[in-house]
């Protein structure tokens, strides 16, 4: 697979399927792992860096489930590339910056991306459409099991999985459910929820996970606790949470038709109208109409546009995306048109 | 909407300032946002937090500790104080007295419940063990328990310790050994 081959393709977790797919769009688990026979990749020298790089390969060639996938190594790759695997969600920002020996394993599917040399020596991270973390766990745990068996992961019976930072140690597991929640934001009962979630010790994070805020109501919840749990309890611990947050944000989407319906259906109408019909838009304004339609979408408002078609316009009208579609390095300027014209091309068609 | 900062880029990254209970929104071109990120980072990063924590943990424990050394990777406790990082897996053995109480206050616990690894080094938990007697408490409480020891248990020890590279075990076991061997030679 290259690069290339991932722009006509669509991430699963982007699919708009599985569980509570109206107000969750994805949930993903990753693992946190370290080779115990080199130091952790900030405080290792090149060589090191080499070697686990050069390990991990090794391993992964030989387990089946990696069969379908492709390594890529950051330090060959330029910036609209490796900008375009974050908008992906394949990859954090972090591992885009000091690039040498850091590489990203990615399957097929986009179901699985294998972090290498990032803050840990792996992180091994899996997606899946709507709400389905136990599901995402069953895969990662039988992944890890495989790794485990052929690299020797540093760990200590007390402290479990030993991370660079002690913010993972433990099970090295983080746990994350990315939900949607314009209605909970129209009434102004957000802060309200987030503040009990912090309360709760799991954090909030926008679209593209750490230091990023929230934005078109796309809201990131993720335990902070990896220690003293297992991890079908860190699993449990989230899914109450977020069963809640659903309920919560699908009574609010109720209580909006019931009370105020006409204003409801004109703003979503206004948001649909001016992505059909702008010239010049930025990616902001992009992601906060996106989220009114597709919050009309889910309200049964538009019949035939799918879910999936409103999920790929968020990523393909990212700043990378749109330079990769058109093959070319494009200025701020640039982008606003040519996005304006994809959302037109790809919302017009239906 | 053009930038708060230099009124001549679009604001294309949106943010919201706290600052005493004050929130601010903020509009940014990515040139100031990427600035303003970095002043952010510095004035208060991750490594800072831990840091604050452990300073907490540890004020009135401290002195001297910064020196310790792991070993294995040679990171010592004021660098892990300084950037918020562990060096390797050793660190957690060597510094395992001060990650504890630390590990408690991020996680409310220091006991891990979840898997272990499907292929794990039987030698890598004895040696643990054998460390976590000399390390959670202060070395010569540590070494009652451990007088009883034969001589040859000392050396078998010293073997599994200097393979898992736990030197600061090993220099123990190698003082606690000569000891035992000199006295063993004046009774003679």
């Amino acid at each position: 697979m290259q690069i290339n081959d991932l722009l006509n393709h669509t991430s699963e977790w982007l699919k708009g399927t599985g569980p509570n797919s109206d107000i969750v769009i994805s949930s993903r688990i990753r693992l946190a792992r370290n080779l115990s026979k080199y130091p952790f990749p900030h405080w290792a020298n090149k060589e090191q860096l080499d070697g686990v790089l050069n390990d991990i390969k090794a391993a992964s060639s030989k387990i089946n489930m990696l069969k379908s996938s492709t390594l890529f190594v950051l330090g060959e790759l330029d910036s609209i590339d490796k900008q375009f695997l974050v908008e992906r969600h394949l990859m954090s920002i972090e591992h885009t910056q000091k690039t040498e020996k850091k590489a990203l394993l990615v399957d097929d599917e986009e179901i699985i991306a294998v972090m290498i040399n990032e803050e840990d020596h792996l992180r091994i991270q899996l997606m899946q459409s709507g709400f389905n973390l136990f599901e995402a766990w069953s895969i990662i745990n039988r992944l890890d099991d495989e790794l485990g068996k052929l690299l020797d992961y540093a760990y200590l019976d007390d402290f479990g999985y030993l991370t660079a930072c002690p913010t993972n140690t433990g099970t090295g597991m983080r746990g994350s459910v990315m939900l949607h929640l314009p209605a909970l934001v129209m009434s102004r009962q957000i802060e309200r929820v987030l503040a009990a979630v912090s309360k709760l010790s799991f954090t909030t994070r926008g679209l593209y996970g750490e230091g990023t805020q929230a934005s078109g109501n796309f809201f990131q919840i993720s335990n902070q606790v990896s220690l003293g749990h297992s991890e079908d309890e860190i699993i449990e611990n989230i899914n109450g949470l977020i069963r809640q947050i659903i309920e919560q944000e699908a009574q609010a989407r109720q209580i909006l038709l019931s009370k105020n319906r006409t204003v409801l259906e004109d703003r979503i109408n206004r948001s649909f109208g001016i992505l059909k019909s702008a010239r010049i838009i930025t990616s902001q304004e992009t992601i906060e109409l996106l989220s009114m339609v597709r919050l009309g979408s889910d309200l049964g408002m538009f019949k035939d546009i799918d879910r999936r078609t409103i999920n790929e316009l968020f990523i393909t009208t990212q700043p990378a995306h749109l330079q990769k579609i058109e093959n070319k390095k494009l200025s701020s300027e640039e982008r606003d048109l040519k996005r304006a014209e994809l959302i037109r091309k790809k919302l017009n068609l239906l | 909407m053009l930038c708060d900062i230099c009124g001549k880029n679009p604001a294309t990254v949106h943010l919201t300032e706290i600052i005493d209970d004050q929130m601010n929104e903020l509009h940014l071109c990515e040139e100031c946002a990427r600035t303003k990120s970095s002043a952010m980072e510095q004035q208060f990063g991750l490594s800072d937090l831990l840091a604050g924590m452990v300073d907490f943990e540890q004020k009135n424990k401290e002195e001297g500790i910064p020196a310790v050394k792991c070993p294995n990777c040679g990171l010592t406790y004021a660098d892990f104080k300084k950037i918020g990082r562990l060096g390797c897996g050793q660190c957690y053995n060597v510094f395992r007295q001060y990650l504890a109480p630390l590990l408690k206050r991020i996680h409310g616990s220091s006991q891990h419940m979840g898997k272990s690894p499907a292929r794990r080094a039987k030698s890598a938990a004895a040696a643990s063990a054998a460390v976590v007697g000399a390390a959670t408490e202060a070395p010569p409480a540590a070494a009652p328990s451990k007088r009883k020891t034969g001589l040859q248990e000392l050396k078998a020890q010293l073997a599994k310790a200097i393979e898992k590279e736990a030197f600061e075990e090993a220099a123990r076991l190698r003082d606690q050994i000569r000891a035992m061997e000199s006295k063993k030679n004046a009774n003679k």
